[in-house]
């Protein structure tokens, strides 16, 4: 050092983050979805009484699984402020292809090619990871805006789902697949197992691994983690391949949990899930957030969407009040990104 | 100079806390109309806190606010401005995407009375102020593709002929080179005969000598002195805002340097080899060997910022080549650069940093893949960085924080630890001491000597003479692209420098 000493200057040192006014600011990301959670469940408890039972929270976990699985690969997506709008046209594209692939009863109208059942899954899986691959390509290469390049990817897997089905519906998929989509062990579903287990793995790659840790980097801050020597492209390329695999296996699954494979059979998923992940608090700006808060996301839009069957209430009134939870969580993630930004001011 | 009118500003015993740390303490500060008043004072000593409390920022604090003579409360920067205070920030917040014409009205463009804006009417407006600091940029060219210095004295253009009767300039000449330096003082004196009040806060004494008809410096929360600039010098005030004379650094500036002879018995590290770049860059050819640390001088725009991004792989020469230890290197990223063994530090710290992280993480970012494979390993990565914060004293030396928290010094000094962990072969440096203090100043460069000593190649760009100065060893300067001169093993001086640029 040049000098050996340094000036106390308690003046230059800045105010830690001090306070449980200020610890609540900057936590309002994860405490308001979660007061969220608490506020519906404790409403739709009193309001019905046939909505607090065990039977009923398995109904909303089995609800929940298709949009958790493909949310898992939304939240890298978005962690490091991109998005994906294909993710529910990649799950039906991949969700068909597994049926077209599999021996369909004579009755079906399709020109499908049969397969041994791993061999389809494996074709179905290298479809969805070729199109994850496509929507990385035109982002990081060609330089199109996430928003733009998935929005035609989009068109081009329901472009391919109408191609494989031609306006027909497929109801066999391999035995794996309808076992984990629609069976269920020891009075669990598997589906709800899977999805457990896609979160769970989602989780630790995000916090515990060199990868995960790079993603919220690459979202903090896209710049810096450039000049810091990262593989920013090639770190947004494989955020955009995790989310489409994820989406191809929400996709299959779901396809074997409805019972049939046909066109727009998800096209709620992709208001759920980016819903999901944003309600739970993840930031839209990227590199806060994470799985957790996506978890709490699904229960919120899963006690929402099951509590309001069981309250007496019309049927279209419940899509806007849908909207407008939406819109309030919309707000205080931008609103906690704000207060988190005056903190370390 | 000063006349006898009652202050346009007078602020009486001001305190301002923060949680529980005392930014300012019982400071007093007058500012008259036709006065250029000159802050000086380390970072962290509260020159920004009072500016900030002035300019309607902070708005809680204890002691009289007096405009005109009568006390004042301000809610917001609306109030302030309404009252007729405008502030420059230290940071460029110009609208890249805009005009020149529509940057220089931003939020006050002149509309007919249908409430379109007039854009012939603005342009020639923004024409003929601009051209009152010398620049002769069109008004209706998009403002990102000016050089920075540029930019920024648009911005300053923007406050000073807003009508503002109190001007607050915090750090404006950083970016400019010295003939723009010249063009926006005679641009204030001007505002100074019309009556206008203009406080002006730099971390270079001699602008502020210069400029300033009055100087106040602050340490630790308090106002120091208060002095008309005739009556001082460089040495005094630094002297009053370090609190002790700091002699070594003093004569890097003022004194000439000898270079010493290159070290020719050991290894070249990088070598660049008719480098050029569109119009930026034209064949630039220079080798640097372990243990050597090369200056880049010139003007903002000279080409340097593109040059030490394509040594660190940000940006693709058309031409030319790069070989690290004798081998050709393309890189495809910057990824490649850092495997490589290129350290790299842009000019801008936001650019640089994760201000919502904490500081280990920060540290930690660059040798990730070092310390682990897959799996992260929290308490190494907070080993790691606590080593490094006590040896390059970065306070408050906690590496749980956000990085935000940290002072500019303290969090450039992170810029530089984050490669310091596994020492690179060769580290590029962008203006490593803008806008620091001299404290900080100094510590930083004896961190970059350390770090040659230790062998590694180093390449400090710089548009500030000082910094080169003070760091290389060989200096090569470029002007418009080109090499056109190589100090080596010679006297040189701040004036030759300049000269040559």
């Amino acid at each position: 050092m040049a000098h050996g000493e340094t000036v106390p200057m308690p003046e230059a040192q800045p105010r830690r983050n001090g306070g449980v006014a200020s610890v609540l600011r900057s936590q309002m990301r994860n405490i308001a979805p979660f007061l969220t959670l608490i506020f519906l469940t404790a409403f739709f408890a009193i309001a019905s009484p046939s909505f607090a039972t065990l039977d009923n929270v398995g109904n909303i976990l089995t609800q929940v699984s298709v949009t958790g699985i493909i949310a898992v690969g939304l939240t890298f997506v978005i962690l490091c402020a991109e998005i994906d709008l294909s993710i529910a046209a990649i799950a039906n594209v991949t969700g068909i292809a597994v049926a077209y692939f599999t021996l369909q009863d004579s009755y079906v109208n399709i020109a499908n090619v049969p397969m041994p059942g791993f061999v389809a899954i494996l074709l179905a899986l290298a479809l969805c990871a070729l199109l994850g691959a496509v929507n990385a390509f035109g982002l990081t290469v060609i330089g199109i805006p996430s928003f733009i390049m998935t929005l035609a990817m989009m068109q081009i897997a329901a472009g391919i789902s109408a191609m494989l089905v031609r306006g027909q519906i497929a109801y066999k998929v391999p035995p794996l697949i309808t076992t984990l989509g629609s069976g269920s062990i020891a009075g669990v579903p598997w589906i709800v197992i899977v999805a457990a287990l896609m979160l769970l793995l989602g989780h630790l790659v995000l916090t515990y691994t060199r990868f995960g840790r790079y993603v919220y980097m690459v979202g903090g801050n896209r710049e810096a983690a450039e000049y810091s020597g990262l593989n920013v492209k090639l770190i947004l390329g494989s955020v955009m391949v995790i989310s489409a695999v994820c989406s191809g296996i929400g996709g299959m699954l779901g396809v074997a949990h409805f019972g049939s494979a046909q066109q727009n059979e998800f096209d709620t998923y992709l208001l759920d899930s980016i819903a999901a992940v944003v309600v739970g608090g993840t930031s839209l700006f990227g590199g806060r957030g994470g799985i957790g808060n996506t978890i709490v996301g699904l229960f919120v839009l899963g006690v929402l969407n099951n509590g309001l069957d069981h309250v007496n209430i019309d049927s279209f009134l419940k899509i806007l009040i849908r909207g407008l939870i939406l819109l309030a969580a919309l707000v205080i993630n931008v609103y906690a990104q704000r207060l988190r930004a005056k903190a370390a001011d | 100079m000063l006349d006898s009118r009652p202050p346009l500003l007078e602020l009486q015993d001001i305190t301002k806390s923060f949680g529980g740390v005392t930014a300012l303490r019982g400071v007093d500060f007058t500012l008259r109309p036709g006065e250029i008043h000159g802050l000086v004072g380390e970072n962290g000593a509260g020159k920004s806190t009072l500016m900030k409390i002035i300019a309607g920022v902070h708005t809680g604090f204890s002691g009289r606010f007096l405009l005109d003579g009568r006390e004042v409360h301000f809610n917001s920067t609306r109030d302030a401005r309404a009252a007729g205070i405008a502030m420059v920030h230290q940071e460029l917040s110009v609208a890249p995407d805009l005009t020149v014409a529509e940057n220089v009205f931003l939020g006050n463009q002149p509309t007919n009375a249908l409430g379109l804006v007039q854009w012939r009417r603005m342009a020639r407006e923004a024409a003929e102020q601009l051209k009152r600091l010398g620049i002769d940029a069109d008004p209706m060219s998009r403002l990102g593709d000016l050089p920075i210095g540029v930019q920024q004295l648009i911005e300053i253009a923007r406050v000073l002929f807003s009508g503002a009767r109190i001007i607050i300039l915090d750090e404006p000449t950083s970016a400019l080179s010295p003939p723009e330096v010249e063009r926006l003082f005679a641009a204030l004196r001007k505002l100074r005969e019309q009556g206008t009040g203009i406080i002006f806060i730099s971390h270079f004494i001699e602008d502020i000598l210069l400029i300033s008809d009055e100087v106040t410096v602050f340490r630790n929360g308090r106002k120091i002195m208060e002095t008309p600039a005739a009556d001082t010098s460089k040495a005094a005030l630094i002297e009053a805002m370090i609190g002790k004379g700091r002699d070594a650094l003093e004569d890097s500036y003022t004194h000439d340097i000898t270079l010493p002879a290159p070290p020719l018995d050991k290894p070249v590290v990088v070598e660049a080899d008719g480098l050029s770049l569109a119009r930026n860059l034209k064949r630039v050819s220079f080798a640097v060997r372990a243990g050597e640390v090369l200056g880049v001088y010139g003007f903002m725009g000279c080409g340097q910022l593109e040059l030490a991004r394509i040594l660190f792989g940000k940006l693709a020469p058309d031409a030319g080549e790069l070989r690290i230890s004798g081998e050709r290197n393309r890189f495809k990223s910057t990824a490649d650069a850092r495997r490589a063994g290129i350290a790299f530090v842009p000019e801008s710290r936001r650019d640089m940093l994760f201000m919502q992280e904490p500081v280990y993480k920060n540290i930690s970012i660059s040798i990730l893949d070092r310390i682990n494979a897959v799996l992260l390993k929290p308490s190494r990565e907070r080993a790691l960085a606590k080593r490094q914060v006590e040896q390059l004293q970065i306070r408050p030396a906690d590496v749980e924080i956000d990085l935000g928290l940290l002072s500019g010094g303290n969090q450039q000094k992170v810029a530089l630890a984050k490669w310091l962990s596994h020492p690179p072969r060769l580290l590029v440096l962008c203006e490593p001491t803008r806008g620091m203090d001299v404290g900080a100043k100094s510590d930083v460069i004896g961190i970059v000597r350390q770090l040659r000593d230790q062998g590694i190649a180093v390449i400090v760009l710089s548009t500030e003479p000082e910094t080169v100065l003070s760091l290389a060893d060989r200096v090569i300067v470029l002007k418009r692209g080109e090499v056109v001169r190589e100090f080596a093993g010679e006297t040189i001086s701040k004036d030759r420098l300049l000269e040559a640029a």
